[in-house]
């Protein structure tokens, strides 16, 4: 097996709090190669934190540890921010849930694609303004020209998420985190917008790192699952493998979902053991499957 | 119980009018339990805020319990009738208010009596104790807030409730907890629901039957047995159905 493109080791986050340190993630251990790896969990279970930790995005007091966080070999555990700038958005990009908060109101579309691909390429603006145009072509957009001259109020909230996703793989990144990419986007729109993502992680060979919280979605979407459960990862599974999920948490979050195919009088409520927290990790593989 | 016949609603002046509802028609029996389902901007929420009175500019007939209501002035028998929980258990409570004022405030508008009893009563229906009595919104998770929403719907002792994505904001293990808690309300109490979601699971879980919306219209009023079978009349529904599925790789 070739070496990983991210490999992560015993990450953990600490926030100092009035009452104590809180520890939004307790030590987390995994590998990323050339797929699509899906981290699921609920809200509070650090997983968005854990894909800013590794993009070095944890705002003081926040502090990131661990035994080693490196991209293709190379570390880059708090690295100091001019050189973490080197690194993100050129070789790890990111895609946050509502482009609305993600992209600047007053700037043309196109302007913002061309900044940030210039940030990390020396390219002349006639060449920066052509690599935007076949960005947003690669989107799916049908239009190119003319969303590259609108504002981003002037696009629907699924235009926005590929304007994002288009902007944030100009620089051709070796990983994309995608931190609920669909989530705020209706159920048609989402379909488009992970197709898009599926083909250009297919045809560029990148690693995805896809946050979620919709256990289904993922299972269809990604190659291996991390399921997190109050900053820890509990299980790994391989996508296709996670209906047979071995732990309680897992196999709860997903006997709560109501289903469209069989009805069921009452739904089956997620009882929280105590012992979920620390209790001994099941398939701690951090690598592929 | 609630009559909806060509409803319009428009947003603006001319000559940049918006219509947010063309022309939907829909009934609702006494008892039953109804979704409306779409995409956003389909026109499915405005419909519950037009006949809450949160919209004025709307025409056709509304019908609730027999009386028919008019413009954006609802009688206090409309709002003992009648009430709403929102999506958003973070926006729709009074961050400075307790749980306590939430519901006291409610009752005493409701002109009802022994307030100090029908807490502690609506507490324990919606499954928090007495003990979360006088906790502020900020003490609470998004499901005991939820909750709170619900008890304070309840307050008013209506038939019908319009619940607007109840569950949209939670946790998947939450959602379950509090989907449990409006079915046995239902049961126990034979309330109407009127329930708005994008999600089809939730509403096949809750619902009896449902109205498909796309751009303003009701495209197709559907029950539940067909939404489960995925075999509806109209293609948008049978779309609309396959890409809630989930993603299909190619």
């Amino acid at each position: 097996m070739t070496a990983p493109l991210l490999s992560v080791r015993d990450l953990r986050v600490n926030f100092p709090t009035r009452s104590g340190v809180f520890e939004a993630v307790r030590g987390i251990t995994f590998d990323l190669g050339r797929e699509r790896l899906g981290v699921v969990g609920e809200s509070g279970s650090g997983k968005s934190m854990t894909g800013r930790a590794i993009l070095g995005l944890v705002r003081p007091p926040g502090k990131v540890t661990a035994e080693r966080i490196d991209l293709q070999g190379q570390p880059i555990l708090n690295l100091p921010e001019d050189q973490m700038r080197a690194i993100r958005g050129q070789r790890i990009s990111m895609v946050m849930q509502d482009p609305k908060f993600s992209l600047n109101p007053v700037m043309t579309v196109g302007a913002q694609i061309m900044e940030a691909y210039r940030l990390h390429a020396r390219a002349t603006r006639a060449e920066a303004r052509q690599k935007a145009l076949d960005m947003l072509a690669a989107v799916q957009i049908r239009d190119p020209q003319r969303v590259f001259d609108s504002y981003p109020h002037e696009v629907s909230g699924g235009m926005g998420q590929r304007i994002m996703i288009a902007m944030m793989l100009a620089p051709d990144p070796d990983i994309l985190i995608a931190d609920e990419p669909t989530s705020a986007l209706d159920v048609s729109v989402r379909t488009e917008v992970l197709r898009i993502m599926d083909r250009l992680v297919q045809d560029r060979g990148m690693g995805l790192i896809f946050i979620s919280h919709d256990l289904n979605l993922v299972a269809q979407f990604c190659d291996r699952v991390l399921i997190m459960y109050a900053g820890r990862v509990v299980e790994t599974l391989a996508a296709s493998d996670l209906h047979n999920a071995r732990h309680p948490y897992t196999q709860g979050l997903l006997n709560s979902l109501p289903r469209l195919d069989t009805a069921v009088d009452r739904l089956p409520v997620l009882k929280r053991e105590a012992s979920w927290r620390d209790a001994e990790i099941l398939t701690p593989q951090p690598g592929g499957l | 119980m609630l009559n909806v016949d060509h409803l319009d609603v428009w947003f603006g002046k001319p000559p940049e009018v918006f219509h947010a509802v063309r022309d939907a028609s829909f009934h609702v029996a006494e008892g039953e339990s109804f979704g409306l389902v779409g995409e956003s901007g389909s026109g499915k929420s405005t419909i519950l805020r037009a006949i809450t009175g949160l919209v004025d500019s709307w025409s056709g007939k509304i019908e609730v319990a027999g009386e028919a209501i008019h413009g954006r002035r609802r009688s206090k028998g409309f709002h003992r009738t009648v009430q709403m929980v929102f999506q958003d258990p973070y926006a729709s409570l009074h961050p400075r208010h307790s749980v306590d004022r939430v519901l006291s405030e409610t009752l005493k508008l409701q002109g009802m009596d022994d307030i100090d009893a029908r807490i502690d009563r609506l507490l324990a229906q919606v499954g928090l104790g007495s003990g979360f009595r006088f906790r502020y919104p900020h003490q609470l998770s998004g499901g005991q807030r939820q909750r709170v929403a619900i008890a304070r719907a309840l307050a008013a002792e209506p038939r019908l409730l319009l619940l607007d994505e109840p569950t949209s904001a939670l946790d998947v293990s939450v959602q379950a907890e509090i989907l449990n808690l409006l079915a046995d309300l239902r049961r126990d109490r034979g309330l109407t629901y009127v329930m708005v979601s994008h999600d089809l699971s939730v509403v096949a879980h809750m619902c009896d039957r449902l109205a498909v919306m796309r751009a303003g219209q009701v495209v197709e009023i559907m029950d539940v047995a067909t939404l489960r079978a995925q075999a509806p009349a109209d293609q948008y529904s049978r779309d609309l159905i396959a890409a809630s599925l989930g993603y299909a790789r190619s």
